[in-house]
């Protein structure tokens, strides 16, 4: 994206809270900003590309864009980096230890949380990386503390020397609200001083660092105790108060309007006696957290009497209809239907809509040859691609994290049990996951002498998240041109070898069910990279659509196996043979509108139904153009 | 929930433009002084998957989530996606919906059946349903992408503010894209203004037929 003029100060904007977050690291000053795509994470970065002044990149990990951003905060200059709650797992290696050092110029990292799961493998409470790292975490309700927070953070970062947190979630991520935003600020970096002691490591060095991280935590602790962050709204209903952060407390304000809430704004290190005073002073003391109950254990361990989890699910998001029936039976009180005026009417059964591969994807065709292939085990990784364990091709076995799918497939070849004896072991990963963390699971592989196929589906993008550029399509976070990494000669240069490498076309079934049933036969590891860019990129460019001759379709449903979403049917039918079996029949159209003319179901359809649109229209007479 | 506050949820599938139309209508409330929040969640939805878009505005919006049984209107872009979010509508609430229908691939693949009567099911809870071809409306403009202006036009007379700041804001969104696509999204906006007074029409009737 190319840079545009932002908004001039004191505009009111309707911002997402990642846009929000993006315009105040602008705003700050930040010389370097770095991530690897992650809903809800994503846009920070995006938007951040467009803004002057500043660099900014797609990083290969969640790692590696922390310890970018870390490098020039080493240097005295504002950083920032952006990733999902799974990131930070990735990145935390270098957190654990960047701790200790601590840093010169202010650097933030903004996790963002998927709580509920709308876009991810796990839920999971990022919190808990404060409290192991001992840095302090910023949690805003809304886009306007999205971007004040993101200001705040900076100030904290440089005064306490210390990375700071800034944990989002989809709720605030994705939420789009109004937000006054200020000037650019421009920070000047004094750059990188020679000082073995605080940035080398070494057991020596970081032993006497480790009382200087604990009593930062103290001083943190001081700043939360008398942080604006932190702030009681008084309430007239002093029967239950509570204690909220994130937007939890957006949802509290909303079911409870008139009870007393204290906001964490700053919620690690806790401000405990802020908390015991404003326990004290309501009947009951109710903690809302997303999702764990970090801050709960602590307050109980302090002797602060409140309830939490007891009584609100660990789970998914806290919404006022979550909130509401579970505090009114903490008070003893009658749950009333969800608005007094209204009878909600239960849920309407319907057909699940799960999300589905695209018209003309590259996937298709893989995972339609997967489909047909017996006696395999086919191990998957994060991406579009692992929408194959659906229907119809029920084609993918297993997926957990990013890049796994190759020390699964491996472990898998290892440890064949009784009937995994004479099967066969497929990995299956796109090419920005393979450079995010799959390239190590590939040399295992190879290192180990492990009877794994690999496909590595090259379809030049990060396709789940919207198609974002990476090493492997050439183009820099900018769209402009990058090194692009070349598949074929790196997967040799981990060791495979160059007659078990095969770059096929996905869309040429027979040479890819060929390529794919000989590689799984031979006992050692193979790679059959795959060449056709995503549909949704500039690289994909449409063919002439197609369209079934009705009175040749035969019913046979062979075009639906490849789970293209143009094949529509039209009427439904079954047939007696000859053996007695009866056969269920569909017969299709193809939404020509949406058809790009991949040609993936002409290929499966026995009869010859499946013929381009214009040959079909220029059967009819009185055509012009 | 506070009374002042309107709940409006545009739900649909990934790809229809559900998100844009909430976008604009976010706009067009700001335009008018109100505060606002917007929110969906939608991760996955641009591969085909369910997308319910929930926008309130009102002078101070706290949780930006349209809790069930409260939403205003209902402004469904597809006839099951309508269904399957009824009971996010209050009693008195109204519904607009798109009849065009979107089956996506397991019910083509016959593992599950579309419904045989959603615009009937949604009328099942009493609300006030206007139910119009947006997806042929726009098709007949020449552009099925025109189904989210028709979907915007249908809903610009049931709004707390006039049609005109609505439409401001549609067309404000394709100033850069030139004459003739102004002008295609302007016949699509009346399209859909007149294609809900002409659903409204027909409930009237009934309602009044059933009284």
């Amino acid at each position: 994206m190319a840079a545009v003029m932002p908004a001039p100060a004191q505009s009111r904007l309707l911002m997402s809270g990642n846009e929000a977050v993006a315009r105040a690291v602008w705003e700050s000053g930040v010389k370097v900003a770095a991530a690897y795509p992650g809903t809800p994470a994503t846009e920070m970065l995006e938007v951040i590309s467009t803004y002057p002044d500043l660099y900014s990149e797609w990083s290969v990990n969640e790692k590696t864009s922390l310890e970018v951003a870390f490098g020039a905060a080493m240097a005295g200059s504002r950083s920032f980096c952006a990733m999902k709650h799974v990131g930070l797992n990735v990145a935390s290696d270098a957190l654990m230890t960047l701790t200790l050092t601590g840093v010169a110029g202010g650097l933030v990292i903004a996790v963002a949380d998927d709580v509920g799961l709308s876009s991810s493998q796990n839920e999971q409470d990022s919190r808990f990386w404060g409290r192991f790292a001992h840095v302090p975490i910023l949690e805003p309700a809304d886009s306007q503390e999205a971007y004040e927070y993101t200001r705040l953070a900076y100030e904290l970062s440089e005064r306490f020397q210390t990375p700071v947190i800034l944990r989002m979630t989809t709720r605030i991520c994705h939420v789009k609200a109004l937000v006054t935003v200020g000037e650019r600020a421009p920070h000047v970096a004094p750059g990188f001083k020679k000082e073995a002691a605080r940035w080398v490591m070494v057991p020596g060095a970081a032993a006497r660092r480790i009382p200087l991280m604990f009593q930062r935590e103290i001083d943190l602790r001081a700043e939360a105790e008398t942080s604006a962050l932190n702030f009681v709204d008084a309430g007239s209903d002093r029967r239950v108060g509570f204690v909220a952060s994130g937007p939890a407390y957006m949802h509290v304000k909303e079911a409870f309007p008139d009870a007393p809430v204290l906001k964490l704004g700053f919620s690690f290190p806790a401000p405990f006696e802020k908390i015991r005073a404003f326990a004290a002073t309501v009947e009951h003391c109710v903690v809302v957290e997303e999702v764990e109950p970090l801050l709960e254990t602590e307050l109980k361990a302090q002797g602060i009497k409140v309830v939490g989890k007891d009584i609100l699910p660990r789970s998914g998001e806290l919404s006022p209809p979550v909130l509401k029936p579970a505090v009114l039976r903490l008070l003893g009180e009658e749950v009333p239907e969800p608005e007094k005026k209204a009878r909600p009417v239960a849920p309407l059964p319907v057909f699940p809509r799960p999300p589905t591969m695209c018209v003309a994807c590259p996937h298709l065709g893989v995972y339609y040859t997967l489909s047909q292939l017996r006696n395999i085990t086919i191990s998957g990784d994060i991406g579009c691609y692992t929408l194959g364990f659906g229907h119809p091709w029920n084609a993918l076995d297993a997926c957990i994290s990013m890049g796994a799918s190759m020390g699964m497939a491996l472990g898998l070849d290892k440890g064949r049990g009784e009937s995994d004896k004479d099967k066969k072991i497929v990995a299956v990963i796109g090419d920005s996951t393979f450079l995010h963390m799959g390239m190590q699971g590939l040399l295992d592989i190879v290192y180990n002498r492990g009877n794994v196929t690999v496909l590595l589906l090259d379809n030049r993008a990060v396709g789940m998240t919207g198609g974002q550029d990476n090493p492997g399509n050439g183009r820099d976070i900018h769209g402009e041109e990058a090194p692009r990494v070349d598949f074929e000669k790196l997967v040799k240069a981990l060791g495979v070898k160059d007659e078990r490498v095969h770059v096929v076309n996905p869309y040429e079934l027979p040479t890819l069910f060929k390529t794919l049933r000989d590689e799984t036969k031979v006992p050692e590891p193979s790679v059959i990279i795959t060449n056709q860019p995503c549909v949704l990129i500039q690289d994909y460019h449409k063919l002439k659509p197609f369209t079934v001759i009705d009175d040749k379709c035969t019913g046979c449903g062979n075009c639906l196996d490849t789970g293209c979403p143009a094949i529509h049917v039209t009427k439904r039918d079954s047939v007696v043979k000859p053996s007695g079996k009866t056969v269920d029949l569909a017969f299709v159209r193809i939404e020509s509108s949406v058809c790009t003319g991949c040609g993936l179901c002409v290929q499966p359809c026995a009869p010859d139904a499946i013929v381009h649109a214009d040959k079909v229209i220029q059967i009819k007479p009185l055509q012009r153009h | 929930m506070s009374d002042n506050i309107t709940n409006i949820l545009v739900v649909g599938v990934g790809g229809q433009g559900v998100m844009t139309a909430t976008e604009i209508l976010a706009e067009a409330a700001i335009a008018l002084g109100h505060d606002v929040k917007k929110t969906e969640v939608a991760g996955m939805a641009q591969r085909g998957g369910v997308v319910s878009s929930h926008l309130r505005f009102g002078p101070k919006v706290l949780s930006p989530q349209i809790a069930p049984g409260s939403a205003h209107i209902l402004l469904a872009f597809e006839a099951a996606e309508g269904m399957r979010w009824r009971h996010m509508m209050r009693p008195d609430a109204l519904a607009l919906i798109n009849t065009g229908n979107l089956a996506p691939p397991v019910v083509e693949l016959g593992l599950f059946e579309y419904p045989a009567d959603p615009v009937g099911e949604m009328r099942g809870s009493g609300a006030r349903v206007y139910s119009f071809d947006a997806s042929a409306i726009a098709n007949g403009l020449g552009d099925i992408r025109l189904g989210n202006t028709v979907m915007l036009g249908a809903i610009a007379d049931h709004l707390p503010f006039s049609a005109d700041v609505l439409e401001q804001c549609v067309l404000k969104r394709f100033a850069r894209k030139g004459e003739k696509v102004i002008e295609m999204n302007r016949q699509a906006f009346a399209a859909g203004r007149a294609a809900a007074a002409e659903a409204q029409k027909t409930q009237d009737a009934r309602a009044e037929a059933l009284a």
